[in-house]
C-alpha cells in the first residue's frame, strides 16, 4: 500500500503534467484534484507508519556505513510522512479515499481498488455506481504501470491489513469537529466542495452580518473572531466562484477584500484572478484551500458567541462553511490580543494545531565521540598538517559539550544510523578543536569582523552559495547552469590523476594521498558542467569530498570534489529543487522543490529514504538539525515543519511568517530555531516548546541567509536589501518568559525588543547578501554579487 | 493604502482588441465579440498564473528584477514550451504604430545580414566570474573603503553643508560653512536651526585622525613626488576613495596655493601634477566638490591663461598642461555650473575678454582659445568663427612678418593649429557640402586655405566613420548590455580601479537632471550605455605602462597621456550634447574609455556606432576624432 501510493502520486503528477494542455478533457479536473490531495492519501499511511517504526528501530547497531539505510526494504522507504495527528479515517478523508477509488475504478486498476479498499475498510458498495461509466483516457498505458504496482501492493499487503486495526482504535478528535452531522459519506461532495447553493445575493448580506456582529462585540473577543474573517471570505467567494455567479463574486471581492489583513495580500491578488469555474482546476493555492482545513485558535468564550449569533440569525450558509472548511482549535481561558494573534498568523492555513506540537522532540546535541588528545601530540599533529593534505571532517555541533553525561533532550545516539568516525574525520575533529580554542568569544561589546566575499563578472546570475566548515572552499551555482568552485586558501584545486597515472603510483608510501594528486590541473577555481537549469542550491559534505547541487531541472547532482565530477544524479523531484543540504554528519541529504515534498537521501540510495510531505506550497529551504535527527524545511506556504528523519512524521509546524520562507538556521546547541522570509523578519522558534519566542525586524526585503556564530552568541542576517545585521542571539533567548502558562498554550506574548537585540548594521554597495558563515573562529564571511 | 491598491489589481483583464489581433496575427479573421471576452478573461487569468509563478523564480534566482527566462521557466513549469529568442534587456524596445482606428505595441525586429554579421569582429569575450575579498566590518566598525558604502553620500555632505541658511538656492557655493566633523551631529544641527537663524552650526575645526592625517601626507606627497608610479596610485585614491570629504578641505587648499606657488616659479611639473589632482577630485563620485569651487576654478583657470607657466617657453609643453586644463574647465562647466552660479558664462565672459585684448600675450590667447573651445561646439560656433578672421591675420602678421622673437612664432603657431583642431569639425557642419578654398579665403582670411582642407579631412573621416557604423550595428544588440557596468566596474581582484568606472554614468546622470544650463537643452529620454572597454586588471596595467613611457620622456608628456585615459569620458560626452542633441527623442550617450590609443580599433568603433543609429553619421564622425584626439597629442610632444 505505501509503495503503491508513492508511486500513484509521480504517476499522478505526471498525468497532471501531460494534462495541462489538454485542460478541457474531462478526466483533467479530477486528476488535478488527484493531485492536490496528496496530502489526503497520506493520511491513509499513517497507520503504515507506527509499524515503519519497529523496523527501523531494528538498526541499533551503530555500523551504517555498510550501505544500510534507514529503512530496510525500498518499500517502505517511500513512506509517506504525514503530518496529521490524527489517526482515525475522518469523514474528509474517507471522502478522499473514496475519490481515489473512484479514479482507480476508472482507470480499471480494480487489484489496486481491492487492496485500498480492504485497507481503509469500506464497503463493497460504497463506490457509486456511476462512476465506472466512463474509461478513463490512456487507460492502456496506464495500466502497465499500475500491474507493476499492484504486485508491489500485494507484497506489502500482510503489513498494512495488519496494520489496519492499529490504526482504527486511535483517538478521535476532542474538539469541535466539522463534519461531525454528516453520516454517509458522498464522492460528489469531495469533488464539488462548494456545490451547495445559497442564494448568491444574499452572500455579501451574510458577510456584512457578521463583520457587523464582530464589530460590536467586546473588545476582548473582537480580534480573535476577526480571523474567521479571511478564511469566511475566500471560502465564500470561491462558493460563488464556483457556482458561476462571476458578477457577484467579483462584487463580493471588490466589497470586502479590503477589510482583509494586509499579509494576505499575496493570497488575494491570486484570488482576485480567479473569477471562472473553469479557472479552480489547476489553480494550487485554490486547492490548498479546499483540501485543508483553515485552522483558527479562539478561546471558548469568542467561539460560543459566535455559535450563539450564527444560531440565533439562522446564518446557515456560514455556519457551514465554519464547518466544513474551517478547524477551530478551542482552548478554554483568555481571549488573545490582537498583538498575539497577528504574531502567529499569516500561513496559508492558518495557524498550526495546538496537538500539532506536541511531541517530543530531541533537540539536544549527540554526544560527541571521545578522541584522545594527548598533549605531547600537538608537534605531531602539526607535522601531521603540513606534511599530508587535509581530508579531514568537521562536526558542526559546539566544542563545549564536555560533559560526558547524555544531554537529557538529546536522542539517543544510534537513534539514526549515522557514519562511522574515518581517520581523516578524527584529524579534522582535531583541527577543529584546535581552532575552537583560538575562538574569539563574541557579544555585542565584541562584534565579529566581516569579510565580503564579491562575485565578480557573474552577469549570468548567482543563484547559490555554500562555504565549507573550515571555510577553505566557496562553491557558487549560477543560473547558466553551472557549478563553480574556488578555493579561498593559497592551496590550489587539485584533480585525482587518471586511472593510468593512478597505477603507478606506490600506494604503501606515506604521501600517498598527495601522490595521487595531479598538480597539472591546480587551478584557483573549477567549474562542473551538468544541470540543465539555474542552480538554486549547494551544499558541501562535511568531509569536503562531495558537493550537492539541486536545480531547475529537478534534480540533485552529487560532485566529487576529488575528481571535479558529476557521480550521481538523484531524479525524484520532477520540478524544481529550490534547495538541498547535506547532514552535518554526512551521508544523508535533504532536498525539497516546487512539488511541495521535502525527501531524505542517502548518497549511496538513488531514491529517497523518506518523503516529507504536509507542506501546501514550494518548499523553499531545508535545514538538519545539528544532531542529524530532524530536518526544519520552510515553504511559500508560510510555515516551517519539522520531520522526524526517523519516522517522516512532521513534529512542529511554526506559522507567522507572512511571506514565504527562504532561510533557516538551527542555533549551535540545537534548541533554537532562526527563519528569515520575504517579509523582511526572522523569527526565532523555541523547539522543545514548539513556540514562537523573538521577532528581529529591520530588513526591508528578503533574508536569504540567516547564521549562528559558533557558540550562538550572535544571530547574523543577509538580505536582499544589500545590509548584514547582526543581532545579541543571547539575549533574545535569555529574555524569554517560560512560565508554564505560555507554554501550556502557546500564546506568547512578544516584547519588540528588535533594536535593542540589533547590534550591528553593515551596508553593501547593492551588493544582496545571499550567504553567511562563521569561520571556526568566528569570523564571519558573506557572500554576494554585485547589483550595480 | 495597500487595499486600494488591490482593488485596483483585480480586474485587469487584457482589452477584447488586443485579442483581436493576436487572433489576426495567427489567421484567424472574424472573431465573435462574446469569444473575444471569454477568451481575453482566459488569457488574463493564464497571464498572471505565469507571472505568480515567474515571480517565485525571480525570488530563487534571488534578483529583484523579472527576465525573461523567469517567465521560460514558469512556463517550463506547466509544460508549456517557452518563449525562445527573448533576451531580458534594460530596455525592451517596443514600438508604437497606430492606424485605422487601431493601437498597437510591438517587437521591432530588424532583418539581419547574415554577411554583416560574419563579417562583423566577434565581441570582447565577458571576463569570467571571480571572487573579491573586502572588509565589510572590522569589529564593528565599516571601513571606509571604495568597496563599502561612502561613510557620507553626496546627498549628505550636500545636506550638511546646507543646513544652516537651508535657503539657500541648491548648487550655490556655500563658502562660509564648514562641514561637521561627523555626520553624528547633522540631525542635532537641523534641530537648533529652527530656534533661530542667528545659531550657527558650530565651527567644528575639522580634526583629522591621526590615519587620516597619515593619509594626506602621504598622498599629497606622492602626487608631487617624483615616483610616478606612486603618484598614479595616489590619484587613484583620490579618484575612488569614498572617505575622503573630511579631507576634503584640505585638498582644495593644498591645489590652489601649490598652484600660486608653483605659476611664480614656473614649475611646470608641479601644476601639472596638482591638475590631475584636480582631475582626480573631480572623477571621486562621492565628493560634493561645489563648495570648493572657489579655490579650485581660480587655480584652473590660472593653469590656462598664465603668461608663463614654465621657465623655458620655448622648449617646454607647456601648451599640453593649458590643453589638459582648459578640459577640466570645461568638465566643471559641465557638472557645477547652475543659473544661480553661472559658471559657464563668467569662464567664458573671462576667457573672451582676455582673448579680445590686443596685448594679450600668445600663451595667455592660446590658453583662452583653448578654453573656449572646449565648451562646446556652440561656443566655437558663436565666439570663435567670427573672429577667425582677425586671428588669422594676427598669426600672418607673425609668420610672414619680420621676425620678432621665436617665442611668439611658436605662440602663434599653437594658436593656429589649435583653431584649425577645433574649427574645421564646427565648420564641417556649418557649411553645406562643396568646400571652396577661395570662398575659404574670403571667409576665413589667412586661415581659410587651411581651414578648407581640415575640413575636406574632417569629412571624409565622418563619412569613414558612417560606413563603419552600419557595418557593426550588429554588436548593440548584444544580450545584457547593463552588465557590461558591472562587469568592467568590479572586474579583476586588483580592484583599486573599481569606482572610476562605476563613476561614470553617475557623473553623467548628475547633468541631466539640470535644466538651467541654456547651451544644452536637456533631452527628453536619456539613456546611457556604458561601455568601458578597460577592465580593471587592464586598466591598471595601463597605468603602469603609462608611468614607464613618462619616464622614457619628460615630464611634459605626463598630461596628454594622462588625458588620453580618461578624457574622452568628457570629450564624448561634450560632443553628443551640444547641438544636435535637441531634435532627438531618445540620447544615448556612450562613453567610452579608451585602454590605449593602439590597443583598441575595436572598441571605438562599437563604440561610436549606437550613437549613430540614432543620429547623423557626421555626428559620430566627429565623435570618433574628438575621442581620438588626446591620443593624438599624446604622440605630438615625443
Amino acid at each position: 500500500m505505501i509503495a503503491l501510493t508513492g508511486k500513484n502520486q509521480s504517476y499522478v503528477l505526471v498525468l497532471y503534467g501531460l494534462c495541462f494542455p489538454l485542460i478541457h478533457v474531462a478526466h483533467a479536473q479530477f486528476i488535478l484534484k488527484m493531485a492536490a490531495v496528496q496530502g489526503g492519501m497520506g493520511d491513509a499511511d499513517i497507520k503504515t507508519d507506527i509499524k515503519t517504526e519497529p523496523s527501523a528501530d531494528g538498526f541499533g547497531n551503530n555500523n551504517a556505513n555498510d550501505g544500510r539505510v534507514l529503512s530496510a526494504s525500498p518499500g517502505s522507504s517511500s513512506s509517506t510522512g504525514s503530518n496529521k495527528q490524527t489517526a482515525a479515517v475522518t469523514p474528509e478523508d474517507q471522502q478522499t479515499l473514496l475519490a481515489v477509488l473512484q479514479f482507480l475504478k476508472k482507470n480499471k486498476l480494480s487489484e489496486s481498488v481491492e487492496i485500498l479498499r480492504r485497507e481503509a475498510g469500506l464497503p463493497e458498495n460504497s463506490l457509486d455506481p456511476k462512476a465506472n461509466e466512463s474509461a478513463g483516457a490512456g487507460s492502456g498505458g496506464a495500466a502497465g504501470i499500475v500491474d507493476l504496482e499492484g504486485g508491489d501492493a500485494s507484497s506489502l499487503l500482510s503489513r498494512v491489513t495488519g496494520s489496519s486495526s492499529a490504526g482504527a482504535q486511535a483517538p478521535t478528535k476532542g474538539t469541535v469537529q466539522s463534519g461531525s452531522g454528516r453520516d454517509q459519506p458522498d464522492v460528489s461532495v469531495v469533488l464539488s466542495a462548494y456545490s451547495q447553493q445559497g442564494d448568491p445575493t444574499l452572500y455579501k448580506v451574510y458577510y456584512r452580518d457578521l463583520k457587523k456582529f464582530i464589530e460590536t462585540v467586546l473588545d476582548c473577543h473582537r480580534a480573535e473572531l476577526s480571523q474567521v474573517f479571511y478564511p469566511l471570505f475566500v471560502h465564500m467567494y470561491l462558493e460563488l466562484v464556483y457556482n458561476n455567479h462571476e458578477s457577484e463574486a467579483k462584487a463580493f471581492f471588490e466589497k470586502f477584500s479590503g477589510d482583509q489583513e494586509c499579509y494576505y495580500e499575496e493570497d488575494l491578488r491570486i484570488l482576485s484572478g480567479l473569477t471562472k469555474k473553469e479557472h479552480m482546476r489547476g489553480n494550487e493555492t485554490l486547492l490548498d484551500f479546499r483540501t485543508s482545513k483553515f485552522v483558527l485558535r479562539i478561546s471558548r468564550d469568542s467561539y460560543q458567541l459566535l455559535k450563539r449569533h450564527l444560531q440565533e440569525r439562522q446564518n446557515n450558509q456560514i455556519w457551514n462553511i465554519i464547518q466544513e472548511h474551517l478547524y477551530i482549535d478551542i482552548f478554554d481561558g483568555m481571549p488573545r490580543s490582537k498583538s498575539q494573534i497577528d504574531a502567529m498568523s499569516g500561513s496559508l492555513a492558518g495557524e498550526a494545531k495546538r496537538e500539532a506540537n506536541k511531541t517530543k522532540v530531541y533537540y539536544g546535541l549527540l554526544k560527541e565521540p571521545e578522541i584522545e588528545l594527548p598533549l605531547d601530540d600537538e608537534d605531531e599533529e602539526a607535522e601531521n598538517e603540513e606534511g599530508k593534505p587535509k581530508k579531514k571532517k568537521p562536526k558542526k555541533d559546539s566544542v563545549g559539550s564536555k560533559s560526558k553525561k547524555q544531554d537529557p533532550n538529546a536522542p539517543s545516539q544510534n537513534r539514526i544510523p549515522l557514519p562511522e568516525l574515518k581517520d581523516s574525520d578524527k584529524l579534522d575533529k582535531i583541527m577543529y578543536m584546535k581552532e575552537a580554542t583560538k575562538r574569539i568569544r563574541l557579544g555585542p561589546d565584541n562584534l565579529p569582523s566581516v569579510c565580503f566575499y564579491t562575485f565578480l563578472n557573474a552577469y549570468q546570475g548567482l543563484t547559490a552559495v555554500d562555504l565549507t566548515d573550515d571555510s577553505s572552499l566557496i562553491a557558487g551555482g549560477f543560473a547558466d547552469s553551472t557549478v563553480r568552485v574556488w578555493s579561498v586558501t593559497p592551496k590550489k584545486l587539485r584533480k585525482v590523476k587518471s586511472a593510468a597515472d593512478l597505477n603507478l603510483i606506490d600506494k604503501e608510501s606515506d604521501d600517498v594521498l598527495e601522490r595521487i594528486m595531479d598538480e597539472k590541473t591546480a587551478s584557483e577555481s573549477k567549474i562542473m558542467y551538468g544541470h540543465s537549469g539555474p542552480v538554486y542550491g549547494i551544499s558541501f559534505s562535511p568531509d569536503r569530498n562531495y558537493l550537492l547541487s539541486s536545480s531547475e531541472d529537478g534534480t540533485v547532482r552529487l560532485w566529487s570534489l576529488l575528481t571535479f565530477t558529476c557521480l550521481v544524479a538523484y531524479k525524484g523531484h520532477n520540478y524544481p529543487v529550490w534547495d538541498t543540504q547535506f547532514s552535518p554528519y554526512g551521508y544523508y541529504f535533504v532536498s525539497g522543490g516546487h512539488d511541495r515534498v521535502a525527501r531524505l537521501w542517502a548518497t549511496d540510495h538513488y531514491q529517497p529514504l523518506r518523503i516529507f510531505s504536509g507542506h501546501l506550497a514550494d518548499i523553499t529551504c531545508t535545514r538538519f538539525h545539528p544532531n542529524s535527527n530532524y530536518v526544519a524545511t520552510g515553504s511559500s506556504d508560510r510555515t516551517i515543519r519539522l520531520w522526524d528523519v526517523l519516522s517522516g512524521n512532521c513534529v512542529r509546524i511554526f506559522t507567522g511568517h507572512k511571506g514565504p520562507i527562504h532561510s533557516l538556521a538551527f542555533s549551535p546547541n540545537g534548541k533554537f530555531l532562526a527563519s528569515g522570509a520575504t517579509d523582511g523578519r526572522v523569527l526565532l522558534w523555541d523547539i522543545g516548546h514548539g513556540l514562537m519566542v523573538g521577532e528581529l525586524k529591520g530588513h526591508t526585503d528578503t533574508i536569504y541567509s540567516l547564521r549562528f556564530s559558533r557558540d550562538g552568541e550572535i544571530l547574523a542576517s543577509g538580505s536582499m536589501d544589500n545590509t548584514v545585521r547582526l543581532w545579541d542571539a543571547m539575549k533574545a533567548f535569555d529574555d524569554l518568559e517560560t512560565d508554564d502558562f505560555t507554554a501550556a498554550t502557546g500564546h506568547i506574548h512578544l516584547q519588540d525588543n528588535s533594536q535593542e537585540l540589533l547590534l550591528g548594521t553593515y551596508t553593501t554597495k547593492s551588493t544582496p547578501v545571499i550567504h553567511l558563515h562563521f569561520t571556526r573562529r568566528n569570523l564571519l564571511l558573506a557572500a554576494g554579487v554585485s547589483q550595480l | 493604502m495597500a487595499e486600494e491598491r488591490r482593488q485596483k489589481h483585480c480586474s485587469v483583464v487584457l482589452p477584447t482588441e488586443s485579442m483581436k489581433a493576436m487572433a489576426e496575427s495567427v489567421g484567424v479573421g472574424q472573431l465573435q465579440e462574446d469569444s473575444c471576452v471569454a477568451l481575453s478573461e482566459e488569457v488574463s487569468y493564464r497571464i498572471k498564473e505565469i507571472a505568480q509563478d515567474a515571480l517565485k523564480f525571480m525570488h530563487h534566482g534571488k534578483r529583484r528584477k523579472l527576465t525573461t527566462s523567469d517567465i521560460d521557466n514558469a512556463l517550463k513549469l506547466k509544460n508549456v514550451e517557452p518563449l525562445y529568442g527573448f533576451q531580458s534587456q534594460e530596455f525592451i524596445p517596443f514600438r508604437f504604430a497606430s492606424g485605422g482606428g487601431r493601437e498597437l505595441h510591438f517587437y521591432e525586429e530588424k532583418e539581419a545580414d547574415l554577411s554583416d554579421i560574419i563579417n562583423t569582429p566577434l565581441p570582447r569575450v565577458p571576463l569570467d566570474v571571480s571572487l573579491k575579498a573586502h572588509w565589510l566590518s572590522i569589529e564593528g566598525m565599516q571601513p571606509a573603503i571604495p568597496e563599502n558604502p561612502p561613510p557620507a553620500t553626496k546627498e549628505q555632505q550636500k545636506a550638511e553643508s546646507t543646513e544652516p541658511l537651508k535657503v539657500v538656492k541648491p548648487g550655490q557655493e556655500e563658502e562660509g560653512t564648514i562641514q561637521g566633523k561627523s555626520q553624528g551631529t547633522t540631525t542635532p544641527d537641523g534641530k537648533g536651526k529652527e530656534k533661530g537663524l542667528i545659531r550657527l552650526k558650530p565651527r567644528s575645526t575639522h580634526e583629522l585622525s591621526v590615519e587620516q592625517q597619515l593619509y594626506y601626507k602621504e598622498i599629497t606627497e606622492a602626487c608631487v613626488g617624483s615616483c610616478e608610479a606612486k603618484r598614479a596610485e595616489a590619484l587613484q585614491s583620490i579618484a575612488t576613495d569614498p572617505g575622503l570629504y573630511q579631507m576634503l578641505p584640505r585638498f582644495s587648499t593644498f591645489i590652489s596655493e601649490g598652484v600660486r606657488v608653483n605659476v611664480v616659479q614656473n614649475n611646470l611639473a608641479l601644476l601639472i601634477y596638482l591638475m590631475r589632482m584636480v582631475k582626480a577630485l573631480m572623477d571621486n563620485p562621492t565628493l560634493y566638490l561645489e563648495k570648493y569651487l572657489h579655490e579650485l576654478i581660480p587655480a584652473v583657470v590660472t593653469c590656462i591663461v598664465s603668461k608663463q607657466l614654465c621657465l623655458r617657453p620655448d622648449v617646454d609643453n607647456h601648451w599640453a598642461l593649458r590643453d589638459f586644463a582648459a578640459r577640466l574647465m570645461a568638465q566643471s562647466c559641465k557638472t557645477f555650473s547652475t543659473t544661480t552660479n553661472n559658471i559657464q558664462s563668467r569662464i567664458t565672459k573671462t576667457f573672451t575678454k582676455s582673448w579680445l585684448d590686443d596685448k594679450t600675450q600668445w600663451t595667455t590667447r592660446y590658453g583662452c582659445i583653448a578654453g573656449l573651445a572646449e565648451l562646446g561646439s556652440d561656443v566655437i560656433k558663436t565666439l570663435i568663427i567670427p573672429r577667425l578672421a582677425v586671428e588669422g591675420a594676427r598669426i600672418k602678421a607673425v609668420m610672414e612678418g619680420p621676425v620678432v622673437s621665436n617665442i611668439d612664432k611658436i605662440g602663434a603657431e599653437h594658436v593656429q593649429s589649435l583653431l584649425l583642431k577645433h574649427c574645421a569639425s564646427v565648420i564641417a557642419k556649418l557649411r553645406p557640402q562643396p568646400d571652396n578654398v577661395d570662398q575659404y579665403r574670403t571667409d576665413y582670411g589667412y586661415l581659410g586655405p587651411m581651414l578648407c582642407s581640415h575640413v575636406m579631412k574632417a569629412r571624409t573621416q565622418a563619412a569613414l566613420q558612417a560606413q563603419q557604423v552600419n557595418r557593426t550595428t550588429l554588436t548593440i544588440t548584444q544580450p545584457r548590455p547593463t552588465l557590461s557596468v558591472s562587469q568592467s566596474g568590479l572586474s579583476g581582484s586588483s580592484g583599486p580601479r573599481t569606482p572610476s568606472i562605476i563613476k561614470v554614468p553617475s557623473s553623467l546622470t548628475l547633468m541631466s537632471p539640470r535644466p538651467g544650463t541654456p547651451s544644452q537643452p536637456s533631452p527628453p529620454a536619456t539613456k546611457y550605455i556604458v561601455m568601458a572597454t578597460s577592465a580593471g586588471a587592464a586598466s591598471t596595467q595601463q597605468v603602469i605602462t603609462l608611468s614607464s613611457s613618462q619616464s622614457a620622456s619628460p615630464v611634459t608628456s605626463t598630461v596628454p597621456s594622462a588625458t588620453s585615459t580618461l578624457q574622452p569620458l568628457v570629450k564624448l560626452e561634450s560632443g553628443s550634447g551640444a547641438g544636435l542633441t535637441a531634435s532627438r527623442p531618445l540620447q544615448k550617450y556612450i562613453v567610452v574609455s579608451l585602454p590605449s590609443s593602439a590597443s583598441s580599433s575595436l572598441e571605438t568603433k562599437s563604440s561610436v556606432l549606437p550613437t549613430s543609429i540614432s543620429s547623423s553619421s557626421l555626428d559620430g564622425g566627429m565623435k570618433l576624432e574628438r575621442s581620438e584626439s588626446p591620443g593624438a597629442s599624446t604622440q605630438s610632444p615625443h
